[in-house]
């Protein structure tokens, strides 16, 4: 056993008996501090012959990497130790509750007007508004319903109080989204596409009706619409709103004042346990009403009806909400309940668009 | 309007089994609302004998019964059923009806099923009319003539076996008011042949004593044509059972042979006529415009008060009827009337419509005449009354009187084969075009077509193309694709506001506000509380006293669905709503608003403390939070000119100029006691259109200037006045040098009777940290020493501060 072979055994020997940093500290100055046996060590090779310098030197240099590393290892042994000695004081129930944080909502009457307009936009329909307390020019006679008209009786009508002495005929609060119609034409002209959705009222509230609900009125106007592109974009807008795969719809001769053909339009569905199903089944629901634009209410919107034609359909937001989404009670839409509005709500970055679908 | 399928077979020849003809009416637009077949109800119910009639071995009043049932009808053999039966006239011999086992009994709403009563089987029912819910006879049970036919249904035997078909007529078509114009369109569709309807008229065997006159102003417009004439010597009974039958079924109480023969020309042929007693007539008849305060009690009971220009019949003595709306009560028939002057006018619809609107009386004849009935058919329904009239009561006809002219309602359009195709994209071929217009009752000459006198909708080429396409069934339509109206990715189409309400939508969800959709009429004092409630905004005809005004704000709808909440036991809530607020009663005179409404505690209670009570700078955090999702610069200014809702102390506006952005604060104490609302509570309201839009609209970035040079930052503590707002003292720093200083932030206030009893009486300490972010070279010492100096000095000057020691 050389002197080298003795000095390794010794420090190994310390180094894995050191208890805790400092101890180690003083094996690593005892071993390769400036006064260090091996530094001294090292010192003397200066003195040695170029042939027992080379042996020696060589030798010298192993012994103190392998001391350094051990010292090394030794060190990160100790911190491992320390550290998992800490971390088992460090024990959390894991089990509470996370930090509260609010989770907001957006009101399905909302979210389906995002679907309505994603889907709309896509087949080149902007999106119209117009005031909700209308002159009953536009909201009757600009869509030709004269002032006696018995539809005018049907729509259950609210009226604006009229200052004494203000002769004019009250304004209404709008009846339908249709005057839309009129103001958009009145200031884009034809041709055009819009759709309007928005909030409209009738004095009427029952289990099934509220004075208050929305409608989405859908306008198109070119040299050459017919009936049948009306179809057909009632066809793609329903497969892509109730997001099956194909449907089948029904035109039903009906009659509104401003359009002429009128059709209610049924959309084939099942009920099964309660549940309903788009597209299937033997059984028909009216969805909304449509028809091609009465030539009157173009001319009263200040466009040709020689030279222009197209279709108009109005329908019920909430009750397409209702029959996507499965919600029972039109009446609890507006009653602004915590717990409806979390269950029927809908995330606020549920944003619908068509590339990654309308709903999640 | 509701008729019965053999009213329908009178005027229309058809094979078409009752499905068939319900989807055809809707497909034609007159959309079934209801079809009730006695059959599907009753058909199981058949005449029966009781072979033998024995007491129950093990009860007094229930008798055993052996039953000679025709299950499958009388030509097949009979079967024979053990019955329990408790009616006290079940005997042996009795002429019944029987309800087998699986029938749905209607009476009771009980599913028949094989039973054992008291130990002995019984497998049916022996029935009374009341279980049949055809009368309310439940004495006991049926019991019919010996001679009945065994085995015959009995709704057969009984004569009840007519289905009813209610349809919804479209306002534009009056002429679906009668079974007739309904047979009409389904001969037209092919579902049969429309039956003559040949007019005789009856012979005048003496003059009228009954004359009449309209006023010469009413000639022009209100009354064109009225006829009439007396029948002396009927004898006015009850009408016939099929009759009464018909009327029962359609929903009208038989009265008397005269007035059911009216009610039976209304439904039938879409005519209302109307009859007097000629005993009760003074002179005779005059239609005029009441002078206004005229007074008739009407045959519903009530009297009404006539307002001027309202039409009246009267005679020489008084007014007698309501003309096209209600007959008077005075004049009208009995059972001792013998003679009888009938009346068929023709009234102009909005005159009727606006005097029934504002007497607000419904009746079928006003109904039917505001709507418009088929002028030319005045005289024929006058005598094809006059005619039946004679048939079922007898008496001899006067000749007919009458003032004014059938209305010239003709008139023609151009009807274009071509337009089917180009306006509904239904290939239909010429002749059946022709075909079916004709069907219909048009005039076709030439390239024109002239509607029939009860089709007052049409009104143009287009409602020729529609009457073609409705016939043909619209069911036929083949969707066509629309080309999209350019080529290429759609470009966007939302308008900048609306992006922008969107954008405050899910900014308000992302930050925890449920969005709500709340009425747009509130209740006068709630808003009265919001600056509302003005006469302008006043909903003349409101459904309820809690929805009178237009909101003039969202907060109030908020603050109530707080307060519903809050009495469902839900004591925190974060609620929005985005939407329109209403300034005034003018068209457009419509804001759009986004609120937030923060009530109770910031969060639940947990292990954390996190929970705390909402306050101001919640609000203020969202509703910065929200202007700049609309994108609302960054620099805004604060002021406290808030409107009287908020609390004074705790609000403020943010704006631009004089522009106002936005309100945010705690909700004023005494308003959430007004609308029962437990506090605290903290809103924001943000107007999204006042948020001005960027001049120009570029989506590239501003570049990104970053330095290397390390930044530093310092912490001021001033002891200032409690009143001085922090502001003042941010911005006093940011002007100490405004090329070094990047930002500068509050991190802290000391305020309150701690701090005044270190700091002095009405003292407080802000304490500002300002980041240094140099340019060119790094920060010295001295350049600190150097701004913190000027900072301090701005700050001091500004507001008065002094450093903190």
């Amino acid at each position: 056993m050389t002197a080298l072979d003795t000095l390794r055994g010794k420090y190994i020997e310390a180094i894995s008996s050191a208890a805790d940093e400092a101890a180690l500290e003083e094996v690593r100055l005892a071993a390769l501090g400036k006064k260090g046996e091996i530094s001294l060590k090292m010192r003397e090779l200066g003195q040695m012959s170029p042939e027992e310098r080379q042996t020696t030197g060589a030798a010298l240099n192993r012994l103190r990497d392998e001391i350094d590393a051990s010292l090394r290892a030794r060190k990160q042994g100790l911190a491992d130790a320390a550290l998992d000695a800490r971390l088992k004081t460090e024990w959390l129930d894991v089990t509470l509750p996370g930090r509260p944080r609010r989770a907001g909502t957006i009101h399905p009457v909302s979210q389906v007007m995002a679907e309505l307009t994603a889907i709309f936009a896509d087949m080149g329909f902007a999106v119209a508004e117009g005031p909700q307390v209308e002159s009953d020019w536009f909201n009757f006679d600009a869509l030709n319903i004269p002032p006696e008209h018995p539809a005018r009786q049907e729509h259950d009508t609210f009226f604006m109080a009229r200052a004494e002495g203000d002769d004019r005929p009250p304004h209404v609060l709008r009846t339908h989204t249709s005057p839309v119609q009129i103001r958009a034409m009145q200031a884009q002209g034809a041709p055009i596409r819009v759709i309007a959705p928005g909030r409209v009222y009738r004095m009427d509230m029952d289990q099934t009706h509220t004075p208050m609900f929305h409608q989405v009125e859908g306008l198109a106007i070119d040299r050459d619409i017919s009936m049948a592109n009306l179809k057909w974009v009632l066809e793609e807008f329903c497969r892509a709103f109730f997001e099956v795969p194909s449907v089948e719809l029904r035109f039903r001769a009906s009659h509104f004042p401003f359009t002429e053909p009128s059709a209610e339009v049924d959309i084939r569905c099942s009920w099964e346990g309660g549940q309903l199903r788009i597209g299937e089944g033997d059984g028909w629901l009216e969805i909304l009403g449509s028809g091609m634009v009465h030539p009157k209410v173009l001319a009263a919107a200040g466009v040709n009806p020689d030279e222009w034609q197209g279709f108009a359909f109005g329908m019920g937001i909430d009750r397409i909400a209702m029959l996507k989404y499965g919600i029972p009670d039109l009446r609890a839409f507006f009653e602004s309940d915590l717990r409806w509005l979390r269950h029927y709500g809908f995330a606020a970055l549920d944003m619908p668009d068509l590339a990654g679908g309308l709903s999640r | 309007m509701k008729f019965t399928l053999s009213w329908l077979k009178d005027h229309l020849e058809t094979e078409a089994p009752l499905d068939e003809i319900v989807t055809a009416l809707t497909d034609l637009g007159h959309e079934v609302e209801g079809v009730e077949d006695p059959v599907k109800v009753l058909g199981a119910f058949r005449i029966c004998r009781v072979i033998e009639a024995q007491p129950h071995p093990n009860a007094d009043r229930l008798r055993l019964c052996r039953v000679a049932t025709w299950p499958n009808g009388p030509d097949a053999p009979s079967e024979e059923v053990q019955v329990v039966c408790g009616a006290p006239n079940a005997r042996t011999g009795l002429v019944g009806v029987f309800a087998p086992v699986g029938t749905h009994v209607p009476g009771t709403g009980v599913d028949l099923k094989p039973g054992v009563i008291r130990g002995v089987e019984s497998n049916g029912m022996l029935c009374s009319e009341r279980e049949l819910m055809l009368s309310d006879d439940h004495d006991g049970i049926i019991d019919l003539p010996e001679d009945a036919p065994m085995g015959m249904r009995f709704i057969d035997y009984k004569g009840v076996n007519d289905p009813t078909i209610e349809v919804k007529i479209t306002p534009n078509r009056p002429d679906g008011l009668g079974v007739r114009g309904l047979a009409r369109d389904l001969a037209a569709r092919g579902l049969g042949r429309l039956k003559p309807l040949p007019v005789e008229p009856v012979p005048g065997l003496f003059p009228s004593p009954v004359s009449v006159t309209i006023e010469a102003a009413l000639k022009e417009k209100g009354c064109p044509l009225f006829a009439g004439r007396t029948i002396r010597g009927v004898k006015n009974g009850p009408s016939p059972d099929w009759l009464q039958a018909r009327l029962r079924s359609v929903g009208l109480r038989p009265i008397s042979a005269l007035v059911d023969i009216t009610n039976y020309f209304t439904i039938g042929l879409n005519r209302p006529l109307h009859v007097f007693d000629v005993a009760k007539i003074t002179g005779g008849l005059r239609i005029h415009a009441a002078e206004g305060g005229e007074e008739l009690l009407a045959l519903d009971g009530k009297t009404y008060k006539l307002r001027p220009g309202q039409m009246l019949i009267s005679d020489d003595a008084q007014p007698e009827s309501l003309a096209g709306i209600m007959g008077g009560e005075l004049s009208g028939c009995t059972e001792e009337t013998t003679d009888v002057f009938l009346e068929s006018a023709y009234w102009d619809p909005i005159t009727i419509a606006a005097t029934g609107r504002a007497l607000k009386i419904v009746s079928d004849a006003r109904y039917r005449f505001e709507r418009g009935v088929d002028p030319a058919f005045t005289l024929p329904g006058l005598e094809l009354a006059t005619r039946m009239i004679l048939d079922l009561c007898g008496g001899e006809a006067s000749e007919v009187v009458m003032d004014g002219a059938v209305p010239d309602t003709s008139r023609a359009y151009r009807f274009d084969p071509k337009r089917v195709v180009s306006l509904v994209g239904m290939e239909i071929p010429e002749a059946e075009q022709r075909t079916t217009l004709e069907a219909l009752g048009f005039t076709l000459e030439g390239e024109l077509a002239a509607p029939p006198s009860w089709r007052p909708d049409v009104q143009g080429e287009a409602d020729l193309v529609e009457e073609i396409a409705r016939v043909a069934s619209l069911t036929k339509l083949q969707g066509k694709p629309l080309p999209r109206a350019q080529a290429g990715v759609p470009k966007p189409i939302l308008t900048p506001l609306q992006v922008r309400e969107q954008a405050a939508r899910r900014t308000l969800a992302a930050l925890g506000y449920n969005e709500c959709v709340t009425y747009s009429f509130i209740d006068e004092a709630a808003a009265k509380l919001f600056g509302g409630g003005s006469e302008a905004v006043r909903v003349e005809n409101p459904i309820s006293s809690e929805m009178t005004h237009l909101r003039p704000d969202l907060l109030p709808g908020l603050l109530r669905a707080a307060a519903r909440n809050q009495a469902r036991g839900f004591a925190d809530m974060a609620l929005c709503e985005i939407g329109p607020v209403f300034a005034g009663g003018e068209p457009g005179e419509q804001q759009l608003q986004a609120t937030g409404l923060l009530v109770g505690a910031s969060a639940p209670r947990d292990p954390f403390g996190s929970r705390r009570p909402v306050d101001v700078y919640d609000a203020k955090a969202d509703a910065e939070a929200v202007l700049a999702a609309v994108g609302a610069p960054a620099k805004m200014q604060i002021s406290r000119k808030v409107p009287g809702w908020w609390h004074p102390g705790r609000s403020g506006a943010v704006g631009l100029g004089p522009n106002l952005l936005a309100t945010f604060g705690e909700v004023h104490p005494k308003i959430l006691r007004e609308m029962d609302v437990k506090g605290p509570a903290v809103a924001f309201t943000i107007l999204v259109a006042n948020v001005p839009l960027p001049k120009v609209k570029t989506p590239t970035r501003p570049a990104l200037k970053l330095s290397d040079l390390q930044a530093v930052e310092r912490d001021f503590a001033f002891v200032v006045d409690a009143s001085v707002e922090a502001l003042t003292l941010v911005n006093a720093a940011q002007g100490a040098d405004k090329a070094l200083i990047e930002s500068v932030r509050v991190f802290d206030q000391f305020s309150g009777d701690k701090a005044e009893a270190q700091m002095g009486a009405g003292k407080k300490s802000l304490a500002l940290t300002v980041r240094l972010q140099p340019t060119d070279r790094t920060l010295t010492d001295k350049d600190i020493e150097a701004v913190s100096a000027k900072i301090v000095e701005k700050v001091a000057k500004a507001t008065g501060a002094t450093l903190r020691g």
